[in-house]
Parts: C-alpha cells; structure tokens; sequence
C-alpha cells in the first residue's frame, strides 16, 4: 500500500490512464496538434473531429443536446459565465438573484461581485442536515428574481439537493435555475430532459479528466442568452472566445463517456467503501456527522472530532491525504463556512475532517485509514485538556474563560 | 507526411514538454490549494513554472498571472484594467488580434475608444498616440507586440514611453513576439503583457498575464481566490507545467531559434522573389524571423489554399481566428491593401520543426501552380 492514502476525490482526482492515452493523442508533433479554428486544412479538421466527438460524450452523460454544450477553463469559469452573463443579458427583467450560503466560492464570489454591480442576493440558509427547504425557497422568490443558482452536490458535505423540484419551481415562475454540477456529475444521474435545469456547470477534473477544462450546459429550448465574459474570435457560439485546448476537451469528453458507463457499478462499490469506513469509526465518542447520510453522494463523509483541533489532526494524519473544508479554501484558517451555514459551531467546524474517496480507492486503504484515525485522534485527546474536563463531567459551554 | 507552414496559428507540443507534464496528469494530480503533503508538492511546481514564465520576459515570478490562455490575458489585460482603476478611455490599434479588439469594441458603449492609424507597412503610427495621448488623460493603449500575421515588429516601448509620459496605462500582446524574439518586460516599459504557451510549443489551455504591481487588476473570474485572487479556479497544474518548461527552452534556444527561423523566412523570400505578381506585405518593416505574408496578383487565392492543402502543405489564409470566414483580413484592410489582392493573401509562418527542403517544396509548387494559372 502506497502512503500517503489519497481520500481527496472531492479536491481533484488524478487523470484516468484511458483519458491521458486519449489526450496524448492530440499533443505532439506527428498527430492532432492543429487549431481547431483552422478551417482551410486537414490538420484543423482532424481536431474539429476530436472536439464534436468530446462534445457528444459530454452531452450524452447529462442527456443533453450536443449543441447545448459550451467549453469553458473549468467550473469556476462556468459558473462566473452562467451567474454574471445571466445577470448582464437580463438586468432591465430584474436584478434580483437567489442562492444559498453553502454554494461553492465561485458562485458565491460572483455574487457579491454583482451586488458590487447593484444586483441583490438573497443567501438562504440550508436546513440542519444540508438541505434547501423548498417553501423557503419559494418564500424568497420575488417579481425582480431573475435567477436561482443553487448547487447539486455540495463538495464539503456530499448532500445531494432537489435539482428537479427547484426546476419545477423556477420554471413555474418564469426564472431561469442554474445548477453548480461539478461534484455530482459521473456520481448522480443527471437527465436534462427531464430536470428544468437552463445552466449547468461542469469540471473534469473531478471526474477523472484533466484540470483546466469544464463546460457550462446552456438549454436551447426555451432559449437561455448569455452576456458573454470572454472575447475575442467568437468560438463557442460567441459565448466564450478563445483557441479550444483540444487534448484538455478530448479528455473531458472520454471521462465523461466513462463514468456514463461506469458510474453504477462505481457507485456500488465506493458507497460500499464509504459504508466500511462510517461503520469503522462511527461508534467513537464525541464525533458528528456533518450532512444529510441518506441524500448524500457515495463517497463523501464528513465527520467532526470534538475535543481535537483540526490543524493538527490534519497534520496528525500526514499518512492521508484529506481535506478539512474546501479545497479552495483550505488555505485559510477560517472554520469552514458551509459548517458554519448548517449550525455548527466554530469548534465543531475546524475539527472537521472531509474524507472522499474514489476509483482507486481500495478496501486496504480505508482499512488502515480507520486503524490511523482511531490512534490519532485518541492520542490527540490524551493531550486535550477540553477533553480531559469533558470527561470529568464539566460542561465546556458554561465555562467563563479568563482573558490574559 | 505533411507539411505544416501555421505555426502562428498554433505550435506542436515539444516532447521535452510532454514529459515534464506527464507526472502532473496521474501522479502529482492533487489540487494544488490543498494543504496535504500532495497538494503542497503540486504548488511547488507551478512556483517552478512562475520563474521559468518570468524569466523568458525578465519580469519577477510575482508579476505573473496564470491563465486559460492568451484570449483570457487579453481579456483580463483590458477589462481588468479599465474596470480596476476606472480608466476613461482606450486606444487600440486596428490589427490586434480579436482577443483585443472584440473585448474594446464589447466596452465602447461605456468607455471613449481611439482607433490608431497603421501604415503601410503595417505599423502603428505613433503620430496618432501622440495626438490620443494629448488628448486624453486615464487611459489605456493596447499595441500587440508582433502582428501574427505580417509578422510586424510594432513601436511598443516608444508608445509606452508616450503612455507613461501621460500617466497613462500600456499593454501589450506578446503572444506571437516571445520565443521568437527578445522580450523584456522592464525594457518595454509596458504596465501589462500577454502570453501563450501553445504559439512558443507548450500545451494550449495554459497563458500568462505579466503585470506591472503599481497597477489594479479587476479579476474577470471570481470564486476560489487563486492567483492572488486575480484568476480564480482550479490552476491547470499539467498545463502550467508544460507552459513553464516551454518558456524555460524558449529562452535557452532563443538566438538559435531565431537565427533557424530567418534562415527559413530568407530562402523562402529570396525564391518568391522570382514567382511573378509576389505581393509581400509588410516587407519593409522589421518582422519576425518566421512570417512571411504575400498574395500572387492574379492568381485566386481560393484555389491556391485548396490545391496547397491537397498537396499537403498547410498555410493560412489570414489569422486563425477569423478564417470562419471569407472576409479579407482586417490587418491588410488598415493597411490599406486592396481588396481583390488581399483576399487571395497566404500566410506562411515556420517553426522550428520545420527544414529547408519543405521551403523548397513549397517554392516549387508555387512556381508550378503560377505557370498553370498564367498560361490559360
């Protein structure tokens, strides 16, 4: 077993060896290196080939239309092209946007970029176990709403919202809905024709692809405009400008074609994997689960150790490589933000600890993570003098702390 | 085997490249603001790309923001700008790429926007900066360093002079000037440069904007806060390591490279030279050592690509971006080249993959195609 145990699928996964061999093929000097844009010779065609193949693999996934898919640098970039091109297109409609406070950084940032702008944002508040509460939702809806961006799978917590019924909702009230899918696509069935999703953003490089690249699903019929962000040689339907980074759409189509075929079977085996490691630890004292257990993606847990801090549990736990809230936001010190929304307090929230784990996951693996996190965070406790109180029976919360 | 005369278009991956990127894709493929052991050996690689990047143009790796490419740089180049100091007003000149152009004709209902004149010989005039920069305060200019398609050097340290003289702001594309010849971002006196890593045979997907600190950027996307917040979302880690390593060679075979590169321009010119009715545009300005664009008078142009392309020889008709359609190119129309000998313009720009005996296949079937063209 190779140390330290990657349990990080969430952050970012490594490239599939199928996706690399695809990508590798558009790279190098004897085979597809063209520009795609390069309509007077073959080399440009070859590539145009690559892409409307990439584009079909991307769209069957979600059962989409091919054309409804737009290329973009990753999810991040989708969501700012689907929140801020909604809002510019439609402003004189209305410039009122409705998302919950436990979105991704990259919508929630765009948000308050255009409150700057004098749009208004309502934040809603999810319910204790992750959840949107629909009749909240409806509650914040208003005439000026031109806008709901809520998303699928929550990246800290795993809960899997109610895509189809916000659908149903914004599509009664005339609102177009924009779904942050990057950590639900290949892991949840996501049909397009069936949910009344207009904007979908999409990553491949949590799927297996590579970093760099994501799309954005813009429906066609009823007809979703967007002010593009990018300009500059008009590709993809003069939404998002800029020379297509063709090994990067190669291998986000051949990932994508991949978790269509794959994504029961791994789905099975990783809840499994999850599963083993809950029942592994679940009956540690003082430890929570943080979201939803039944509407919750297959390989996320999420779980606070009361009583350690969470920097040096993650230090404690060198030999696994986990987060402790958000990829993008581990770099601060700040308790994780999405804990904070679903009623944690501070020390729950920096005790946390993200596990997520994917294809090459192995049953050995979680194993040992198990026996590691056992030892670790009851050496830990042995140091804590909260812990040592708790178990004398004092009641932390009622303690009037000295300042110095 | 084919021969592939686009190089401005795009480059092929350089294999040297592809093995340092290779680890990036399966092996060290944490997330780089991961704070784990994995994820910090991942940040250190993209530190290694951010000096490789800097030192190719002389700047500090501090100045360097990554990017999807040089469309977004541009992008962020001028919006950010614009928007980050509240400039008033932008001069442009006409052949920029579309990256440039369609991002100031996308503010021009909000801001005051300048046209430039060109001569020509494809040159920005810098008389009508100085009469911009008279009569205008809070500005930016934007002048790409080198056209990508005449290949022209154009005057961007005397305009940055001017700009600065003015406390104006200046930037500069340098996507098809860097790797082909020397760029030095401090010389240039530049606030802002773009670059790409697929025109210098790095990976596309990966581009850099180089920034003077004196200067604020408005990010263009939000969410994440990477890239001192000026570019959020997940870095292209395999990408940036291709790009750095690209760079890294660029500069180490600089004066090798170019002096290759004229070698190849030289014996194509000194031929076309005999080929009745050669139009060369731009030939009498400083250009870089691997374009040359011409047209045949009287010879349709249309059906010279198309035969090229049969013979497997693979030129451009006009830039990449615009050959969707069939308008003449918007470089030669400032230029003020006629129409009729302007649609029937190629573009043949080389690289270092390319050899003397493809240049001459090309002459040779030029010569051809002219003889058959003439003597109906």
């Amino acid at each position: 077993m190779k140390l330290p145990i990657y349990l990080d699928y969430s952050a970012t996964t490594p490239v599939d060896e199928r996706v690399a061999e695809k990508m590798c093929q558009y790279l190098t000097v004897d085979q597809m290196f063209g520009n795609a844009a390069s309509r007077s010779h073959k080399f440009g065609w070859d590539v145009d080939e690559g892409i409307t193949l990439a584009r079909k693999q991307v769209a069957d996934l979600i059962n989409a239309d091919p054309k409804e898919i737009v290329w973009t640098s990753g999810a991040t970039e989708s969501n700012n092209l689907a929140i801020k091109g909604i809002a510019h297109f439609y402003q004189s409609k209305g410039k009122h946007i409705v998302t919950c406070k436990t979105e991704h950084k990259a919508v929630l940032d765009t948000c308050r970029q255009l409150e700057r702008e004098g749009f208004e944002i309502t934040y809603l508040a999810p319910e204790e176990n992750g959840l949107l509460d629909l009749a909240k939702l409806n509650a914040a809806l208003r005439d000026d709403t031109i806008l709901i961006s809520i998303m699928h799978v929550n990246n800290e917590i795993g809960v899997i919202q109610d895509i189809a019924a916000i659908g149903e909702l914004a599509r009664s009230k005339k609102i177009f809905f924009h779904v942050d899918a990057a950590q639900s696509a290949g892991k949840v069935p996501i049909d397009l024709k069936e949910m009344k999703v207009d904007l979908m953003s999409f990553s491949a490089h949590k799927i297996y692809g590579p970093k760099g690249m994501g799309a954005l699903y813009v429906r066609r019929k009823p007809r979703v405009r967007l002010e593009a962000q990018m300009h500059g040689g008009g590709h993809e339907r003069g939404m998002r400008s800029g020379t297509l980074a063709t090994h990067q759409i190669v291998g986000i189509g051949e990932a994508f074609r991949i978790a269509k075929e794959e994504m029961a079977s791994e789905n099975d085996r990783i809840r499994m994997l999850r599963d083993r490691l809950w029942n592994g630890i679940n009956d540690m004292e003082e430890i929570y689960l943080n979201g939803d257990f039944d509407h919750r993606v297959s390989g996320n847990l999420n779980v606070s150790f009361n009583f350690v801090e969470g920097e040096s549990l993650i230090m404690a736990l060198k030999d696994i490589a986990v987060s402790s809230g958000s990829a993008c936001t581990s770099a601060s010190l700040e308790p994780s933000y999405v804990l904070r929304a679903i009623g944690r307090n501070d020390e729950l929230a920096h005790s946390s600890i993200r596990f997520s784990i994917g294809r090459y996951t192995t049953e050995e693996e979680i194993d040992h993570t198990i026996k590691i996190i056992r030892e670790k965070v009851e050496k830990l406790r042995e140091l804590s003098p909260l812990w040592e109180m708790y178990k004398d029976g004092v009641d932390l919360s009622k303690i009037q702390w000295a300042a110095h | 085997m084919a021969i592939f005369f686009d190089n401005n278009s795009t480059t092929p991956l350089n294999t040297i490249v592809l093995e340092a990127m290779m680890p990036y894709l399966s092996e060290f493929y944490a997330n780089p603001s991961s704070i784990h052991t994995a994820g910090r050996k991942v940040r250190e690689a993209i530190d290694v790309a951010r000096e490789q990047v800097a030192d190719l143009i002389q700047a500090h790796p501090s100045q360097v923001i990554f990017t999807s490419g040089g469309t977004e740089a541009n992008n962020l180049a001028i919006k950010g700008a614009i928007y980050g100091m509240e400039l008033d007003s932008i001069a442009v000149s006409p052949i920029e790429h579309p990256s440039v152009i369609d991002v100031v004709r996308s503010l021009q209902k909000q801001f005051s926007v300048q046209e430039l004149d060109v001569n020509s010989s494809g040159q920005v005039s810098t008389d009508s900066v100085v009469k911009f920069v008279e009569n205008n305060r809070n500005f930016l200019i934007s002048v790409m360093l080198a056209n990508n398609e005449t290949g022209c050097i154009q005057p961007v340290s005397a305009i940055a002079e001017m700009a600065r003289s003015s406390a104006g702001f200046m930037h500069t594309d340098a996507v098809q000037a860097v790797g082909k010849m020397d760029v030095n971002f401090e010389k240039l006196g530049v606030h802002l440069m773009t670059l790409s890593s697929h025109k210098i045979y790095g990976p596309k997907g990966a581009g850099a904007l180089i920034y003077d600190k004196a200067i604020d950027i408005a990010p263009l996307i939000f969410g994440g806060g990477q890239e001192k917040k000026l570019r959020s979302g997940t870095e292209n880690v395999a990408a940036i390591v291709g790009f750095g390593k690209a760079a890294e060679l660029a500069k180490e075979k600089l004066k090798e490279s170019y002096t290759y590169l004229l070698s190849l321009r030289a014996r194509l010119e000194t031929q076309l030279k005999d080929i009745p009715g050669i139009v060369l545009f731009g030939g009498k300005a400083e250009r870089l050592p691997n374009t040359t664009f011409f047209s045949l008078k009287g010879i349709d142009g249309e059906a010279l690509l198309m035969q090229l392309d049969i013979q497997g020889i693979e030129v451009a008709s006009g830039s990449a971006c615009g050959s969707n359609n069939l308008q003449p190119s918007h470089v030669l129309e400032a230029m003020g080249i006629e129409e009729t000998i302007a649609k029937g313009a190629i573009r043949v720009s080389f690289g270092l993959q390319n050899t003397p005996q493809e240049v001459d296949e090309l002459i040779d079937f030029l010569k051809k195609f002219t003889n058959i063209s003439t003597s109906h």
